[in-house]
């Protein structure tokens, strides 16, 4: 009997799945089911060129209209799945149905962290995640003249350029003293405060947000309140409990998984945001939020459910676009003992080179495109440069690829 | 609308008409021309949307931008004169008929 594949969620974690399965000369059926009503899209172009009207709704799709039939991968859109039956091998969908599964890929990505003001989640705050919440921001975005952003992470600050861009007045929020304090080192936050100083913004480091009334009042916590047009938050992402919660799933922050994919439950995958992970690179186990992550965890799946197992074992990469800035990362910083600067002739196209007991764990490149294609290899070749062939402008990193 | 002709690296040929404007990477992720990744979608990060322009059109394509040539130098398969990014090139009437060819590897 022919098998069925049923993967949850058609992001870019889901669509891969999905696409590999096939090319791969899966034969058995692929069900994609998303509880968006959209055509299956690309994320990142919402908060970049999409939102910029460089981009259309067209564009950003992942694959023509045809795609899906001609490949015979049923996507069923606007339907949510309730529950995981585990032991039955079954699914029940919103509609109240069921539908069995041989595997299971759950695919389903992160939601919004949402702000909470006297135990209640606060109205009239915008958040971007998918396509619906990109329609309405834009809708939101153009009448407005002062536009309040709190948090400045990778989406706060891809907010703060783009509506620069549309000449309104805005204002960037962040509790921690400086931005993208998280993931970035001093110098890279400096370049991104001063650029975006640059160009306008008003910063408040260091203050919280301790009220938001209908959208328009902001209360902070060192007293002061500032009045708005229109509030938008990029405050960080959670992993949604409700599908796992009532099943033997294991969970922990994501669905726990092995460098298969697997759950605990040997049919039942997890790729992407919602699958916490050992990660080789970062060595230990955490989330990733990227579609590098979920791009290559889903190609993990398709393929141990193939029978031809990889262990999950990429590079992981990110990426921001703010004006003219670029920031491409390659590995994770984390734990990092000394970060050596590589600086080009020019003041904003630099790479910074983290290394923990001599050996290189991750490059942030800068407007420095090849530096970060470059350290990608490094980093999957395991090659460590000395400190001083990275303070070298003149050596070339990429001559140490070649054996 | 214009067409464009891809050409797979085990030679399938997709003889394609692209909405003006479209990128060549955009025409052939939708089109499903295998060879053509496009992992960052389009955004000129990655570098997995190398193709190569056949020589009669190549002198018909906007010059190149300075962070197109470095991803370029940083490409899986070989670099050539002919290398350009599919998603940093647009499909226009001046470029009916173009011929592309997808590099074995990206």
């Amino acid at each position: 009997m022919k098998k069925r594949v049923v993967i949850i969620g058609a992001g870019h974690g889901g669509v891969q799945a999905a696409s590999t399965l096939r090319e791969d000369g899966f034969e058995g059926e692929i069900v994609l089911i998303s509880d968006e009503s959209d055509a299956p899209y690309q994320k990142p172009p919402l908060s970049k060129g999409y939102l910029q009207g460089k981009q259309t709704a067209q564009a950003i799709l992942f694959r023509s209209a045809n795609y899906y039939n001609d490949n015979e991968i049923d996507l069923q859109l606007g339907v949510r799945v309730n529950h995981i039956y585990t032991q039955e091998n079954q699914i029940e969908l919103s509609d109240g149905s069921k539908l069995d599964y041989d595997y299971l890929i759950v695919a389903t990505g992160a939601c919004n962290r949402k702000l909470l003001f006297h135990g209640k989640i606060a109205e009239k705050i915008y958040y971007l995640r998918n396509f619906t919440d990109a329609k309405v921001i834009e809708e939101k975005i153009n009448p407005a003249r002062h536009i309040v952003i709190i948090g400045g992470g990778f989406i706060g600050l891809e907010l703060a350029a783009l509506a620069i861009e549309k000449e309104k007045k805005v204002t960037v929020i962040e509790t921690e003293d400086r931005l993208m304090k998280r993931v970035l080192p001093e110098a890279l936050s400096k370049v991104f405060y001063d650029t975006h100083k640059a160009h306008g913004v008003e910063m408040l480091l260091g203050v919280s947000v301790v009220d938001v009334i209908d959208g328009k009042t902001i209360k902070l916590n060192d007293g002061k309140t500032l009045e708005t047009d229109l509030v938008l938050a990029g405050i960080g992402v959670i992993v949604e409990t409700e599908l796992t919660e009532n099943s033997d799933i294991s969970f922990d922050d994501g669905i726990v998984v092995n460098g298969f994919q697997q759950s605990n439950i040997p049919n039942v995958y997890a790729i992407g945001d919602c699958a916490n992970h050992y990660n080789p690179f970062a060595k230990k186990s955490l989330r990733l939020e990227s579609v590098q992550n979920a791009v290559d965890q889903a190609k993990v799946a398709a393929s141990h459910i193939m029978g031809k197992p990889i262990e999950y074992n990429t590079v992981p990469w990110f990426w921001t676009n703010q004006y003219h800035l670029k920031l491409q990362m390659a590995g994770i910083s984390f734990g990092f003992e000394e970060a050596i600067i590589r600086q080009s002739p020019k003041p904003d196209r630099f790479s910074v080179y983290y290394f923990r007991k001599e050996k290189l764990i991750a490059v942030d490149s800068l407007n420095r495109p090849a530096d970060h294609l470059n350290a990608r290899k490094l980093l999957a070749a395991g090659i460590s440069p000395t400190k001083q062939q990275v303070e070298d402008f003149d050596f070339k990193l990429n001559s140490l690829l070649i054996d | 609308m214009p067409k464009a002709t891809y050409i797979e690296t085990e030679g399938k040929v997709h003889e394609l008409d692209l909405p003006l404007g479209a990128t060549f990477m955009e025409g052939a992720v939708q089109n499903d021309v295998k060879g053509i990744v496009a992992e960052c979608g389009g955004s000129c990060m990655c570098a997995t949307c190398h193709i190569y322009v056949d020589d009669a059109f190549l002198e018909l394509l906007p010059e190149m931008e300075e962070e197109e040539e470095e991803m370029l130098e940083g490409a899986t398969a070989e670099r050539t004169p002919n290398s350009r990014l599919g998603c940093q090139v647009r499909i226009s009437k001046a470029l009916d008929g173009i011929i592309l060819r997808v590099p074995g590897e990206q």
